[in-house]
């Protein structure tokens, strides 16, 4: 009983501890912001890593979410006889809510675990200490570029994944279907809002960015530096980030929409 | 292979830059909207119904302008809706009536324009005095119960 | 809350007997380089040291010792100040190393190499480029400059014509060798070596015993090596401090060593299973786990 309850209060006061450490991390990486124009090639290195080579995944899934929307959206709609709404039902679904949330955790999957195990790696190998040893900052050379690029990459592919999406859904909807090409287009127009609805997701998909890249480097300072706590350190990164993507996903929507 | 790597950023980023356009023009529009650039005018109606602000404004069927804000008026009891109409269909009469309507038996509330026969026209910050409300379903549906049961 | 709790009584009464840390005096006419005084660090429960003190001679080599797990690693990442201890300080160059400000400790830690087990190269960079990392970062020197100073420390391990291979195609000892040069790039006035010779093959222990000498002796690099390979220590130190239970057994040149009559040092350089460091970790006797307490009487 008192075993259990010890249990209990140590594990309480490590996440405590791994929450504030998280923080204080973000805060360390941010203070650092002016040292990425030092050397900005580095930044284009993490965007490669992060974001071009996440770029195939997001496309595919883009486009075959669109055209999963465009025949379940034209199944449900065609019983009202509004399947001319297929093109509105398409683009709101992307722009606002399925793209920044399935890029945010195909991110989080893809370049999130590979970040958290190559930071892992590098502090298992000692690269982090020895950076440290060389008078190199990690926090400016190895952490602040990481959460850079995914900051950046994340909304781009994001709006990749949108625009894609609209269009595997034009390609169902409208090629193999027939609805009406320009009442898909013109319907969209008229009800998407670029400010409300556009910038707003791309909004979110900024705000995961941060999240995911975030835990992602996190995670890997913060290993056990073994190969078993590098591989958990991995898939800590996916699930706690799948959470926060989903749980902030709500509170932002409630917020702007 | 920091070069392969510049290009591919540079593409990824060409990629975004494309995306952002088709998401701008092609899905929102936001040619259309180049900021609230017409002048206003108000109306005020009975009920408006389901009009929402950035409805459609209409005249003979052709989009003149968008609803920028609506309000409730505790004086008078009605709804006042400002209307932004786009510079290039300045040149309402100013006795123009406004109407809602509704785009189809459930569709979305829009306000449709009727120009008058006056020779002044109606400029920014007018008034269009002449309206009609918007035509309720249910208070439909009890009138005509009413009037069968009236029989 | 952190000190020595009553179950270890070995580590109590050590400490009891070394209430007043002594420094153990350097040889006659040498400098130090580096002064650590009173040092006290725990992790857990667990006392690493407990005012812990001795003197680094400049341009000598000097081995600290001591069985496993007695802090030699956590030791040398204080000397670099990467983790700071609670009590004492370490002098580095006169400098206090964990009150310095973070340019001036990076001014600092330029001067300082590091040697790691693992050689701690970068595994996204070349051999080439893992030597020149150091003077892309911290100079302005053209690249063609660059290039000479890189080809010279590589020739000087004998890599030169591995440069274009990762770290990942190295073998052990050379990842060693390649870090080595790296280290020596900027010219450091010291280099700080973590066991060096674990895990090395005969020929390229001897090839790293070489080096290490020819670096400190041609360099004038004051060199500090951890390690509890005990004759490949002894063979290449000027000075050798031995630690135990956190605090200093015995300090001096490898003869003094050979012929101190400290039970301790004996049992460590003749590799006695046991003695005045018991082979039982501490706990209840044989008797009282086999039989339980009932029979306790």
């Amino acid at each position: 009983m008192i075993n259990a309850l010890e249990r209990l209060g140590r594990s309480v006061l490590d996440t405590t501890g791994r929450f504030g450490r998280g923080h204080l991390f973000l805060f360390r990486t941010l203070l650092r912001f002016f040292g990425i124009f030092k050397r900005p090639s580095l930044l284009v290195q993490q965007l490669f890593s992060s974001g071009v080579l996440t770029l195939s995944i997001i496309l595919v899934s883009g486009l075959f979410v669109g055209m999963v929307l465009g025949l379940q959206g034209y199944n449900n709609l065609v019983g009202f006889g509004a399947e001319e709404s297929l093109g509105v039902v398409v683009s709101l679904a992307l722009v606002r809510e399925l793209a920044p949330v399935l890029t945010g955790l195909l991110f989080a999957g893809r370049a999130g675990s590979a970040m958290t195990a190559e930071i892992g790696l590098m502090k298992a190998t000692e690269q982090l200490a020895g950076l440290e040893m060389m008078a190199v900052d990690p926090y400016e050379r190895v952490f602040l570029p990481r959460l850079l690029a995914g900051i950046i990459a994340l909304p781009c592919l994001a709006a990749m994944f949108a625009a894609v999406g609209i269009l595997g859904g034009h390609l169902v909807g409208v090629e193999l279907l027939g609805v009406d090409s320009g009442a898909y287009w013109s319907q969209m127009q008229a009800s998407v809002n670029f400010t409300n609805d556009v910038v707003s997701g791309l909004i979110k998909a900024v705000v995961f960015g941060v999240v995911v890249s975030w835990i992602a480097i996190f995670e890997g300072t913060d290993c056990v530096p073994t190969s078993e706590g590098v591989s958990r350190a991995t898939t800590r990164t996916v699930v706690s980030s799948a959470l926060a993507i989903l749980a902030l996903d709500f509170v932002l929507t409630a917020v702007m929409f | 292979m920091s070069r392969f790597a510049e290009i591919m950023v540079g593409l990824f980023m060409v990629l975004f830059l494309a995306a952002m356009f088709i998401l701008a023009m092609k899905v929102s529009n936001l040619n259309n909207f180049g900021g609230n650039d017409g002048f206003e005018v108000t109306a005020s109606f009975e009920n408006i119904g389901g009009l929402k602000v950035r409805s459609l404004v209409s005249a003979g069927g052709v989009k003149v302008g968008r609803v920028s804000a609506i309000s409730y008026d505790s004086e008078t009891f009605k709804a006042n809706v400002t209307l932004n109409i786009e510079k290039e269909y300045a040149g309402f009469p100013i006795d123009t009536s406004a109407s809602i309507y509704t785009a189809g038996l459930l569709g979305e509330q829009y306000i449709g324009l009727e120009p008058g026969a006056e020779e002044e026209f109606l400029e920014d910050g007018g008034e269009i005095t002449l309206t009609q409300s918007a035509v309720v379903l249910e208070r439909l549906i009890s009138q005509v119960l009413f009037n069968r049961s009236g029989d | 809350m952190f000190g020595v709790n009553s179950k270890s009584g070995a580590t109590a009464r050590a400490k009891a007997a070394k209430q007043q840390p002594v420094v153990p005096v350097l040889p006659d006419g040498e400098d130090a380089l580096i002064k650590i005084r009173n040092l006290h660090f725990s992790r857990g429960r667990k006392a690493i040291f407990n005012g812990l003190s001795f003197d680094i001679p400049k341009g000598r080599v000097t081995t600290i010792m001591g069985p496993s797990g007695t802090g030699k690693t956590t030791l040398l990442k204080m000397i670099g100040a990467q983790l700071a201890p609670t009590k004492g300080s370490i002098e580095v160059d006169g400098q206090n190393v964990h009150r310095l400000r973070r340019k001036a400790l990076f001014e600092l830690r330029t001067r300082m190499g590091m040697l790691f087990q693992s050689g701690a190269l970068l595994t996204d960079l070349t051999v080439f480029d893992n030597v020149a990392f150091p003077l892309r970062e911290h100079t302005e020197l053209p690249e063609s400059l660059i290039r000479h100073l890189v080809l010279l420390r590589l020739h000087a391990v004998g890599l030169r014509g591995a440069r274009d291979l990762m770290p990942s195609e190295l073998s052990g000892g050379m990842a060693r060798r390649v870090a080595l040069a790296r280290a020596l790039i900027l010219d450091p006035m010291m280099i700080m070596y973590d066991e060096p010779f674990t895990g090395q093959d005969p020929i390229s222990m001897g090839v790293l015993l070489d080096l290490l000498r020819t670096v400190n002796e041609t360099l004038a690099v004051t060199s500090i090596i951890v390690s509890h390979d005990l004759q490949e220590s002894l063979s290449i130190s000027d000075y050798v401090v031995i630690i135990s239970d956190g605090v200093v057994v015995e300090a001096g040149s490898p003869d003094q060593l050979r012929s101190s009559d400290s039970p301790w040092v004996q049992q460590f350089l003749r590799g006695d299973p046991d003695g005045p460091v018991p082979f039982q970790y501490p706990g209840p006797t044989y008797q009282e786990d086999l039989f339980g307490e009932s029979t306790h009487d």
